[in-house]
């Protein structure tokens, strides 16, 4: 059908507006904090800032990428991210090779056990006390420890292993390999877009997360940089409700410096989300397929 | 591996004699296997096991530092105090009426989205749609909260300003103060963070409706509109109910990150609080674990009924429905 009648040409415009607007909201929000991260404090307050800066500045990063707290929170986030993201897929891809295999013996009980922990748990309280006792209370390992292994990412893994060829890791077991053998020089080549997508993900989760800090990191050398945002953006509420400037420390150290709360946090909040930013859309294809993956099994 | 290289068809004999042989040296024989799982069980029993023994001391007076054993067996009494706390009508009615919110507005928008993605044509378009839409998806809640903070400010936010010009409103209104206004940004944000990524789902599931369905139904005079209605909406309605029962048993959470970042403002409690940030706040800011332990424990209890009734109910609409 290559003419398309009036009605039709109504729907399908309908959409491309309705999406065009659904695309600006999602990116909006984003590129005004870009924009007012660039624009000098004061000037922003007087408002109208929206898509452009007025009054270019590099100002408000230069002060974050000053502030050797952020500066130190933008490191341990980074650390967290590369050691939590490499140690958790190493962990959880050996487990789930281990579990792909039909001869396993107690495969089915070692399912059921993993099974179980997705739909129940002992709660925020326990897992608190646990920690505590583990020593891991103020330690940059409460990071690492309890996200090492992930049970829906080895479901994930799990499936895409069992979707693999067969005749290859048989042929590597006439050729003398041992499991890990097979594991390591024919399993993980051929894992390219699962190994991609799962690292991607618990990425983004361990560069995003904030709540495991704010309650197991008292030390402040400790704390990623999302938990930091989080405390300024607290004090920043707080200090806009009771139009009670000193109780944002940020702006009165700023002040004369024409910055604002406000630009400062943007500022900070550009540090803390460029990083994805830059990674996301390049493994986009990849995810789309692990998604699916995920999601197939359920 | 020395059944490595044993043929097919001598496999069922190698079983047979294996059945004979012990467990246990069967399990020794595969070890190398078994190292690669038995260390992360072990690891999945301490970080998920040991604390749902914890879950003792909803039943005790537990202070921090004394022994599970040597703490003082109390009953029900946190339970029944919760019940009978001022607070637990307010959490109970948060909790049901925030996730509620976003079921309801939650679940169907990546549905629509992905039928009307599904209906652009062209691929430049669709892509750059959707990796925009995808971004809110790999943002923190700390990050979106400081996001819509500056939309909203009272000073200058965006969405005062668009309001103020479109004399919709005369004077900016502080959003974020007011408990009227909480529960809809609260849904809208979630809405507006998870609906691109939760598309994807959706797409590859129309992705796999057969092409000839469309063309027949050209032929047939049906517009796009009807096509989506008649052809895509009906082909994924099986995914859709996977999902659907998911989220019915996610219902209980009204969840913890969104509310924690975006209530900051003690004065919405009265509106924000629901059980996993009530538990936050009494259990671990005000120490009283065994208290918020009992309750952590009730809620954990009513997500796994609701769980297993959303899929008593699957099951007989899987033999009736499909």
């Amino acid at each position: 059908m290559i003419r398309s009648n009036i009605g039709d040409r109504i729907f399908i415009v309908f959409i491309y507006i309705f999406l065009t607007l659904l695309a600006f909201s999602a990116f909006y929000p984003f590129w005004n904090s870009l924009v007012i991260s660039f624009n000098e404090g004061m000037d922003t307050s007087k408002g109208g800032v929206t898509f452009w800066p007025r009054q270019f500045t590099l100002e408000n990063y230069k002060v974050v990428f000053e502030d050797s707290r952020l500066m130190n929170g933008f490191v341990i986030a980074i650390l967290r991210t590369v050691i939590g993201t490499v140690s958790s897929i190493f962990a959880t891809s050996i487990f789930a090779y281990g579990m792909s295999k039909r001869e396993l013996m107690g495969r089915k009980y070692y399912m059921i056990m993993c099974i179980i922990t997705m739909y129940f748990g002992g709660g925020l309280i326990p897992s608190y006390m646990l920690l505590r006792n583990l020593g891991l209370f103020n330690s940059f390992w409460v990071f690492i420890i309890p996200a090492l292994v992930g049970v829906w990412n080895m479901i994930i893994f799990r499936t895409f292993f069992q979707g693999l060829p067969q005749g290859l890791e048989e042929s590597a077991k006439i050729d003398g390999s041992g499991n890990w053998g097979i594991f390591f020089r024919i399993i993980v080549p051929l894992s390219g877009p699962v190994i991609a997508t799962l690292s991607l993900f618990t990425a983004v989760n361990h560069w995003n997360e904030w709540f495991v800090a704010s309650i197991y990191i008292t030390k402040e050398e400790l704390m990623p940089i999302q938990t930091i945002l989080r405390q300024i953006l607290f004090s920043n509420i707080a200090s806009e409700q009771l139009a009670n400037v000193d109780a944002s420390s940020i702006a009165h150290i700023n002040a004369a410096k024409k910055i604002t709360s406000k630009s400062l946090t943007m500022a900070t909040v550009m540090v803390a989300t460029i990083p994805i930013i830059c990674v996301y859309p390049f493994l986009q294809r990849f995810f789309v397929k692990g998604v699916l993956v995920g999601s197939l099994k359920e | 591996m020395a059944n490595a290289s044993v043929a097919p068809d001598k496999r069922s004999e190698l079983n047979l004699d294996k059945q004979r042989t012990s467990g246990i040296r069967r399990f020794f024989k595969q070890i190398d296997l078994q190292l690669m799982v038995i260390p992360a069980l072990v690891f999945i029993f301490i970080f998920s096991y040991i604390p749902m023994y914890g879950i003792l001391i909803a039943f005790q007076d537990y202070k921090l530092g004394s022994s599970f054993i040597s703490s003082n067996w109390v009953g029900l009494k946190h339970f029944t105090y919760f019940f009978n706390s001022p607070e637990f009508p307010v959490v109970m009615k948060n909790t049901i009426v925030i996730s509620l919110l976003k079921f309801i507005f939650g679940f169907p928008a990546p549905i629509l989205l992905a039928l009307m993605l599904n209906e652009v044509r062209k691929m430049v378009f669709k892509r750059v749609i959707q990796t925009v839409t995808y971004l809110p998806h790999f943002l923190s809640w700390v990050v979106i909260g400081s996001m819509v903070t500056s939309m909203l400010s009272v000073d200058n936010g965006s969405i005062n300003m668009l309001l103020e010009k479109l004399h919709i409103i005369n004077e900016p209104i502080n959003f974020l103060s007011l408990s009227e206004y909480f529960w809809g940004i609260l849904v809208t944000t979630n809405v507006w963070k998870e609906i691109g990524f939760a598309s994807i789902v959706y797409l590859a599931a129309i992705a796999g409706v057969d092409p000839h369905l469309y063309e027949a139904a050209a032929m047939d005079g049906a517009s796009r509109f009807k096509q989506v209605y008649l052809i895509t909406l009906p082909s994924i309605i099986p995914v859709v109910i996977i999902f659907m029962i998911l989220a019915i048993g996610n219902l209980v959470n009204a969840g913890f990150e969104d509310i924690l970042i975006l209530a900051s403002n003690p004065a919405l409690r009265e509106v924000s609080d629901s059980v996993d940030v009530y538990v936050v706040r009494v259990g671990i800011d005000n120490f009283r674990y065994s208290y918020a332990t009992a309750i952590g424990l009730f809620k954990a209890v009513v997500s796994v009924s609701l769980l297993t009734f959303a899929n008593f109910v699957s099951r007989k609409a899987g033999s009736s429905l499909w």
